[in-house]
């Protein structure tokens, strides 16, 4: 088919622009996998040992809605736990990068019409994408099953782990390719990709800590739900791969159908004409940094609001998951509070980790608007901004304040909404005051984040991109670093450790002045170094 | 003496290991149309970028009003516009939002001259960016730059990309510009742009100025082309140097039926300048 000609040629050159991305994020996903199965497996002497201290946990729906249902109870089970549905979004986040990276950003920059005029087929770029994303997801799927086989780990388990992986890794692959057919551009694309994924993951996690079997059925609409019901050590269900394959071939299919529907550069929707002339809010630093950002921003807002809507939803179910009047009064004399008391401690541990969970989110959306900051001055846009009347701190400050301000918004829009669904529907759940006191508590670990991204930003807009590194970094050392025993002095590194939202009225004024500090003073740093180098 | 609206002093840049710029001296008047010419990566860009103050000058001075361009970036912009080399657009705001932006960013622009320069390059304000074409795109910048009233234009090879009428509705611009006593530095390699408009030229090649004059003082420096037809058919013909030229044509002799003498064009003026070897070329960036 000549559609294709020229499709290894692509993929060598893709894989050459990647060499050092996947075998990195191969070896550091396998690292977390295989590291916190370790740790697990030294620490407990049998299974009945593990379930005794870890079983609490494991029935919580906090734990359900983000890890997915603990039903492989056995140590081997209990041990990848974790690491099984964390990773595999790690997993999809790599596929989604590597396709968006060799078509949509391509094509927006032109290099795909260089590429296409040569002797390229129509079909080529896209298919090198594919291949190598799904080349990049296998390849690490693989390498953690080798590795926990390495460690004395049950064969045919660790290979259903690594299809718990490959399942996601190949379901993102066909959406993100969908995704890059759909819009003019490569920030549109990633609006699309990133906000399935939040979809699908939102939708297991519904399902997952749902009370009712009809409820429970929602996880298996998504890949998310497949992967948690891989069960690798106990059921290990290995054809649910099947499902993900058909998915993912109707996915690129469809992908391939849109390609063949548009021209080079388009997306489905042509662009419109606008304005002749700009609006006044449009004409200073600022009102170009929200207008480049609103739409992001605004698409975060939402998904942030209906995830908030169903938590809250989640966080009232609290009291049917402890059964009935009976068991909750019996458990309650167990623990020495009164039922109420039990309630409301349950359903604000349930929505303190949430909330802890989304604080790492609207970090990241804090840093993609940073991260403008390296775009627009590598695109030479910043060169035509700052040979105006525009200083370099106004410039800074416009697109870095825009992020800690959006970053906060998100925090708190979250909190709010959780806190006003869930209290509506039980009293014991906490209130809307009580979710803005986490908010304070929360939103400084995000902002040392996006204050990183500032200062990797200012020294140079090569090093932004891996402020995405550090937040992944913080958010597996506060998350994964008790369960893989890291040193604790390693753990506190990552600020999302000490962002304690629970217990509701208990102020750790101390750690809440301290990361705003650390936070400004990155800022500062960043300005610093964004007031003396060379831009463009 | 009035101080020069630009005017560098042993202007050194280094990027790594490799020269941009090497001992650059520039001085341009106020009210001159100063042509800055030089092949790709002589150092063009890399000054104006200096004289912008987004990057610093590794040695040596650079002044523009008597001012220090890095330490009064912001001041200094306000009595300036730019057009870069390489025009990107963003690619959800349209053409006109665009130059408004721009334009109010340094201190304002001329509603009427906005929309007499929209129509004179034919530019559809209501596009979005990412739709403009290379030549459109330019037309953009250029329009947010010649609409304002800024003292100073300096102006990176702002024809790239523009069919010949356009160029032509630049030139008209260009002389506007100058009978308005401002002043505009214009790099460029193509050379024709440079002759029809501008009163001094600076030649710039590996990071610095080899030849700087009016166009006359330039012409004179090089070769003038004579023939010599005689009539029985013989042609003879030399190079010389304007001042050997009548002692040549008084040592021809008789029989002489036409003679031509031919000053340099700039062209030749610039490949004179420009194949000659010179060291250290490698690795200049513009």
């Amino acid at each position: 088919m000549s559609g294709l000609t020229g499709t290894s040629t692509l993929l060598r050159l893709a894989a050459r622009r990647d060499r050092w991305l996947i075998p990195l994020s191969a070896l550091a996903l396998t690292a977390l996998s295989v590291g916190s199965a370790q740790a697990t497996i030294a620490l407990y002497q049998d299974a009945d040992s593990a379930m005794a201290e870890l079983g609490p946990v494991l029935s919580a729906p906090s734990t359900m809605a983000m890890y997915g249902p603990a039903t492989t109870t056995n140590l081997h089970g209990l041990s990848i736990f974790k690491t099984l549905l964390m990773g595999a979004v790690f997993v999809g986040l790599l596929a989604y990068a590597i396709v968006r990276r060799h078509t949509r950003i391509e094509e927006e920059e032109g290099r795909l019409e260089l590429l296409g005029s040569g002797v390229v087929g129509r079909q080529a770029p896209l298919t090198a994408a594919v291949l190598l994303a799904t080349i990049a997801t296998v390849g690490t799927s693989l390498l953690s099953t080798v590795g926990l086989i390495a460690i004395g780990f049950p064969a045919l388990g660790s290979l259903c782990f690594g299809i718990a992986w490959t399942i996601v890794g190949l379901t993102m692959t066909g959406v993100t390719a969908v995704a890059a057919q759909l819009t003019t551009s490569a920030r549109g694309a990633a609006g699309w990709a990133i906000g399935a994924l939040g979809v699908l993951y939102v939708l297991r996690a519904m399902g997952d800590s749902a009370t009712t079997d009809s409820g429970r059925r929602l996880s298996w609409v998504s890949p998310f739900g497949w992967a948690s019901q891989v069960f690798p050590y106990g059921q290990n269900r290995w054809w649910l791969i099947g499902p993900a394959l058909l998915l993912t071939v109707a996915l690129v299919g469809a992908a391939y159908w849109l390609l063949e529907h548009r021209d080079l550069g388009a997306g489905l929707l042509p662009s419109r004409k606008g304005r002749a002339m700009a609006s006044r809010s449009l004409l200073s630093a600022p009102g170009l940094a929200w207008r480049l950002t609103r739409g992001g921003f605004f698409g975060w807002l939402v998904g942030f609001v209906v995830l908030a809507a169903a938590i809250g939803g989640l966080v009232a179910q609290v009291s049917q998951m402890l059964g009935n009047d009976a068991v909750q009064e019996m458990l309650a004399q167990m623990a020495g509070v009164p039922v109420g008391e039990l309630l409301s401690s349950m359903a604000a541990v349930y929505a303190a980790t949430m909330l802890r969970f989304l604080t790492v989110a609207a970090a990241a959306a804090g840093i993609t608007i940073v991260l403008r900051l390296a775009s627009e001055e590598r695109s030479g846009r910043t060169e035509e901004v700052l040979a105006t009347g525009t200083s370099r701190t106004s410039w800074y400050a416009a697109f870095t304040g825009l992020a800690f301000a959006v970053t906060l918004v998100l925090i708190a829009a979250f909190a709010a909404v959780v806190g006003a669904r869930g209290h509506a529907s039980l009293d014991a759940a906490p209130t809307v005051a009580q979710m803005l006191e986490g908010t304070v508590k929360a939103t400084p670990a995000a902002w040392v984040c996006v204050g990183v991204a500032a200062l990797f930003v200012g020294l140079s807009p090569r090093l932004g991109p891996w402020a995405w590194g550090v937040l992944g970094l913080a958010f597996v050392l506060g998350e994964f670093g008790p369960t893989m025993r890291l040193p604790q002095w390693l753990i506190d590194v990552s600020p999302f450790a000490h962002a304690t939202v629970y217990p509701f009225g208990t102020w750790h004024w101390g750690t809440i002045t301290a990361l705003t500090a650390i936070a400004v003073a990155l800022w500062v740093a960043g300005w610093f170094a964004h007031q003396r180098r060379d831009l463009g | 003496m009035t101080t020069p609206v630009i005017e560098t002093v042993g202007l050194t840049k280094t990027f790594g290991s490799t020269k941009a710029l090497d001992g650059l001296d520039l001085t341009v008047e106020a009210g001159q149309v100063h042509g800055f010419l030089g092949p790709n990566g002589a150092g063009k860009s890399t000054t104006l970028r200096i004289l912008l103050g987004l990057l610093r000058a590794t040695s040596g001075e650079a002044r523009l009003f008597g001012r220090d361009p890095w330490t009064d970036a912001v001041e200094l912009h306000r009595q300036l516009a730019y057009v870069p080399g390489d025009v990107t657009l963003w690619p959800n705001l349209t053409g006109g939002e665009i130059i408004d932006l721009l334009g109010h960013l340094r201190g304002g622009l001329n509603p009427t001259r906005r929309a007499a320069l929209l129509e004179a390059f034919e530019l559809d304000p209501r596009k979005k960016g990412r739709s403009y074409s290379k030549g459109n795109r330019q037309k953009v910048a250029l329009v947010a730059a010649l609409a304002s009233d800024a003292p100073l234009l300096l102006l990176d090879e702002p024809t790239a990309g523009l069919d010949p009428l356009m160029e032509r509705v630049f030139q008209d611009e260009l002389v506007r510009v100058r009978d308005q006593g401002r002043t505009v530095l214009l790099s460029s390699h193509i050379l024709s742009e440079v002759e029809k408009a501008c009163s001094v030229v600076s030649i710039v090649r590996a990071g610095r100025v080899v030849e700087r004059g009016t166009l006359t003082e330039l012409r004179h420096l090089s070769d003038t082309h004579v023939v010599a037809t005689f009539a029985d058919g013989r042609v003879e013909e030399a190079h010389l140097h304007p001042e050997q030229v009548a002692a040549w044509v008084a040592s021809l002799g008789p029989g002489v039926t036409n003679l031509t003498a031919t000053p340099p064009t700039l062209e030749e003026l610039f490949l004179a300048r420009y194949s000659s070897p010179v060291a250290s070329e490698e690795g200049a960036t513009s």
